[in-house]
Formats: C-alpha cells, sequence, structure tokens
C-alpha cells in the first residue's frame, strides 16, 4: 500500500512539470524561432560568422546555426542527411557535383581567394619568396582530398614549368603532412612544427600576428571560386534565399572584401 | 500467485524492451557498414591508393606502442598493485586519467608538450624541427591514449594474485626480481595478453591525438583511421571499406580478449 500511494504522489508532484514543459513547448512555436542552418567550408568560419550577426538583426526570430568543416566532408554529410538549408562550399567542383545529384539547387560563385604561403614569424626563418619554398626544412600543405590541397598541386604544377623541373620534387620530398582543412596548416604553421605552408589569403590575413605572408606569383597562382547553394529540401528556403541574397548583396560583398576575399568576377590566367 | 507471476512478466517485459532498444541502437550501424557495402567495393577499397600504406603503418606503429607500453606498464602495473599508500593511489589516477582524456585534447598536449614549444625543442636541430609531424608522434600518440587499457588491466590482474602466495615466498628469500618475474608474471600472464589485446586495438583505433599531434602524410604518419577520414573526403567507398577492414581487426582482436579472459579465470580457479 505504502509504494501505491508514494508512486501517486510522484506522479501528482510531476504533473506541474509535465505541464510546464508543455506549455513552454507552446510559448516557442508561437514567436517561432527559426534555425537557418549553414554547412560552410572551414575557410568562411570567420566572415560567416560576420555576416551571420547582421543577418539576425535583419531577421530576429532567426539564429544562424553553422557547421564548418572541410568541403568534401560536408559534402559527403549532405548526401547522407539533408539537415541543411545551405552549402557553401570553397570550389566548384562539390556543389556542381550537389547540384547535379539534385540534394542542392542555384549554384552561384559569391567570392574568390587566393592561395598564398606562410612563414612561422620567426627570426631564424629564411624564406623571403615562394621560389625558394623548397628550401624549408618541413612544409605542410593541404590534403589533395580537400580544395587547398588540390590548389596547392595545381600551383606546384604551374611552377614546376617556370622554375624548373626539380621544384615540385624538391618540395613534395619537404612535406611532412598533408592536413584534412586549412586550419590545421595554419596551426602547424604558427606553432612552428611547419616552415611552410600554403593557405588561402584570407586565413593567413586572420593569423597576421603569428605567420608571415609571402605572395605566390600571379603566372602560377590559382584563384579558389566559392560557390553557394540552397538545398532542394531545405526546411527554411526562404531564409536560406535571404542569406544567399544578403552574401550576394553590396554590404555582404563589402564584408567578404574586408577579410580579404576578391571579388567573384575577378579573373586570373 | 497467478496475478504476481503475469505482473512478473510484464516487468521483466518492461526490461526487455528497454535493454533491445539499446541493443538494435548498438548493433544496426555495424550491420549497415557491413551490409551496405558489396563484396567488389570491399575489395575495390583495398585497392584503393590509400589503404595499403595506412594499413602497414597502423599494424607496425599499433604494435610498437603495445610493445612500449607492456615493457614500461607491467613493472608499473606491478608497483602500484604491491603499494598501498597514498602516493601509489594518487599515480593510480594520474596513469588512468587518459581514459578520461578526449583524444584531441591529448593531441594538442602532446603537441605542446613535444612539438618546437615544449620543454624538449633544443634536443633536435633546427633541419630536424621536433617529434610533432613524424611517426615517432605517430607511435606516442598511441601509446599516450593506450596504455591506461593495459595498466587497468594488468592491475586488476596482479591484484587477483592471493597475498599470502608473495608472502610465502618472500619468506623463502625470493628477490624482488624473482617475485615479479617467477611468480607475478606467470600467474597475471593471462590477464596481461587480455590488457595487451586490449591497448593494441585501442592504439590501432587511434585517431584524434594523431590528427592534431602527427598530421596525416601516407606512408609515414597516415593511420588507418586517418586514411578513412581522408577518404570520407573524396570516396565514401573507400572510406567503407577501410572502415570494414578495421572492423575486422577489432573484432579478431575482441574474440583474443574474450579467450584470454576465460583463461584467466580457468587458470585462477585451477590454482586455488
Amino acid at each position: 500500500m505504502k509504494t501505491v500511494a508514494r508512486r501517486k504522489f510522484a506522479a501528482l508532484s510531476l504533473a506541474p512539470l509535465l505541464g510546464g514543459w508543455v506549455g513552454c513547448d507552446r510559448g516557442a512555436a508561437d514567436t517561432e524561432q527559426r534555425d537557418l542552418i549553414v554547412f560552410a567550408a572551414s575557410s568562411l568560419r570567420e566572415v560567416f560568422t560576420d555576416l551571420s550577426h547582421r543577418f539576425m538583426a535583419q531577421h530576429p526570430e532567426v539564429r544562424v546555426t553553422f557547421n564548418f568543416a572541410g568541403t568534401g566532408e560536408l559534402k559527403t554529410q549532405l548526401e547522407h542527411s539533408t539537415s541543411a538549408d545551405v552549402f557553401a562550399g570553397a570550389d566548384r567542383e562539390h556543389t556542381a557535383a550537389l547540384v547535379r545529384a539534385g540534394i542542392c539547387q542555384g549554384l552561384v560563385v559569391f567570392a574568390t581567394n587566393e592561395p598564398c604561403m606562410i612563414v612561422p614569424l620567426t627570426p631564424h626563418s629564411q624564406l623571403a619568396n615562394f621560389s625558394e619554398l623548397p628550401n624549408a626544412a618541413r612544409i605542410v600543405v593541404g590534403a589533395p582530398e580537400v580544395p587547398i590541397g588540390r590548389y596547392t598541386d595545381q600551383i606546384l604544377e604551374r611552377a614546376n614549368k617556370v622554375l624548373g623541373s626539380e621544384f615540385r620534387a624538391r618540395v613534395l620530398a619537404k612535406i611532412v603532412s598533408r592536413e584534412l582543412n586549412v586550419k590545421q596548416v595554419l596551426a602547424k604553421v604558427s606553432l612552428g612544427e611547419a616552415e611552410a605552408g600554403i593557405v588561402y589569403r584570407t586565413d593567413a590575413l586572420l593569423a597576421q600576428d603569428r605567420v608571415g605572408i609571402l605572395d605566390i606569383p600571379d603566372e602560377f597562382n590559382v584563384l579558389a571560386e566559392y560557390t553557394l547553394a540552397t538545398l532542394t529540401k531545405a526546411k527554411h528556403p526562404t531564409l536560406a534565399r535571404d542569406w544567399v541574397e544578403l552574401i550576394r548583396s553590396r554590404a555582404g560583398q563589402s564584408v567578404f572584401a574586408r577579410f580579404g576575399f576578391l571579388p567573384p568576377s575577378e579573373t586570373k590566367p | 500467485m497467478k496475478r504476481i507471476n503475469v505482473g512478473h512478466r510484464a516487468q521483466t517485459f518492461a526490461l526487455g524492451v528497454l535493454a533491445a532498444l539499446l541493443l538494435a541502437f548498438l548493433v544496426i550501424p555495424i550491420g549497415c557498414l557491413i551490409l551496405g557495402t558489396s563484396w567488389s567495393q570491399f575489395w575495390a577499397g583495398l585497392g584503393h591508393p590509400l589503404a595499403s600504406p595506412a594499413l602497414k603503418l597502423s599494424l607496425w606503429t599499433s604494435a610498437l606502442a603495445l610493445v612500449i607500453v607492456v615493457t614500461l606498464g607491467t613493472p608499473l602495473a606491478w608497483l602500484l598493485a604491491l603499494g598501498r599508500g597514498r602516493v601509489s593511489h594518487l599515480v593510480e589516477t594520474l596513469v588512468v586519467l587518459p581514459v578520461v582524456i578526449p583524444p584531441a585534447v591529448a593531441g594538442l598536449a602532446l603537441l605542446l608538450a613535444f612539438g618546437r614549444q615544449g620543454p624538449f625543442s633544443n634536443w633536435f636541430s633546427e633541419e630536424r624541427g621536433s617529434l610533432a609531424l613524424t611517426t615517432s608522434a605517430v607511435v606516442l600518440a598511441e601509446v599516450f591514449v593506450s596504455s591506461a587499457f593495459f595498466l587497468q588491466a594488468a592491475l586488476a590482474a596482479f591484484r587477483r594474485i592471493d597475498a599470502r602466495l608473495l608472502i610465502v615466498a618472500r619468506s623463502l628469500g625470493a628477490s624482488p626480481f624473482q617475485l615479479f618475474f617467477r611468480i607475478a608474471l606467470p600467474l597475471a600472464g593471462p590477464g596481461l595478453v587480455g590488457g595487451a589485446i586490449l591497448c593494441f586495438a585501442r592504439a590501432l583505433g587511434e585517431f584524434g591525438a594523431t590528427l592534431m599531434f602527427a598530421g596525416n602524410l601516407q606512408g609515414k604518419t597516415q593511420t588507418l583511421p586517418l586514411a578513412i577520414y581522408t577518404a570520407m573526403e573524396s570516396d565514401l567507398r573507400a572510406a567503407q571499406a577501410l572502415s570494414i577492414l578495421l572492423l575486422a581487426v577489432a573484432l579478431a582482436l575482441f574474440f583474443g580478449v574474450r579467450f584470454a579472459e576465460r583463461r584467466s579465470h580457468a587458470s585462477v580457479e585451477g590454482r586455488l
């Protein structure tokens, strides 16, 4: 008997809690807090975070949630889930593949970015320009599976034709790691574990207090195209389009310029 | 009487439903991984350029990590098992700490300790740099994350030894080495083997600390888990095949542990 009484008491004391919980849920539905979920390449972290404050100021009921990772990893995630509204990749290929698969739609190029060479800010760093890259004792670059790594391979390929057939082989012999995203390359160079690395200029600019930036000559360099597409099964298609519009707007583009991105129209040989 | 039985059955059923939910959740992903990969995909995946160097590197670095852990860890576990004071209690807590430290944290800690900004950086020439981003770093990361698994098992195995045996041996004049090699090791043997297998399995699966501390270079630091992560960027089917390969090795090790455990219990019972 005793236990039954106690159980009833427990049930009664739980009731208001449950009621409160259900009520709370309904209250949230009224004000309609919505989540815009953006999957974006890790090199977009800072500029997108900046833009999200602008976006949330325009849409007070919306919360922008990001998933930053390597472009290829994001693509794989999108192929196996439908939990995003917008995809922003660091190249054209991955986004185009998602559009072909019917997962995304409306591909636009919204910014470009230039790879550059970085060196640690230590007094004994003796590298003065890109052609001295093979003199670095240890080099860290992106993996060939991710856009920055593919761009790096293209740059080395082009440099090889001009700087001599040994250039590429000498650089490859010094590579100690091929990281899966730009931030890891940056981390390893800024910690001094590598004497040189190749990252996007925007990432290098954000770490100017830790790394020195050396230009890659235009004749070797490639231009990374950032592409944006909305998910065909987006939960908030209107918000997704608003996000794309903000990025392409004059205000949005000026934020990109401030972070060191180049406009999409820029073309390189 | 009958009502109680019905009630009992309902309660058992309720417990069974809860248990089955977790069981299903644990089994379904592994099932999907295996069933979602056809034989031809599996073979193609094994032929993927990332596969063979990564498998070789994983096996030999894990084996080396195991040798280091067993050589240094067995005496440590034995001394801890003998120890009764607060110091040994504290040390015991310290050595199992890596079990609860997230691998990414371990990787960052290793990078700061053995990297160029760490206290040992002047041991290395400017040219060599540091231990970070080398194959040695892979082994160190594996030792760091896997040693606790061996130590825990070894400690338990040593503590199962009947204390009276040690007292008798000491009274007959056995030296500390004789005690360790002639009595402790043979009696704790199966338990140590089980711990060693767990340690090897953990080293083989190590990912986070390796990624941060050792980097990702084929043939040098790209172990099987890193190759799976790298393959995810371009070719999911290769990642699946590599995952199944790692799973097969892990399962083989798991049954090895089971076998060692059974022998351990049998031998303890046999001796009592």
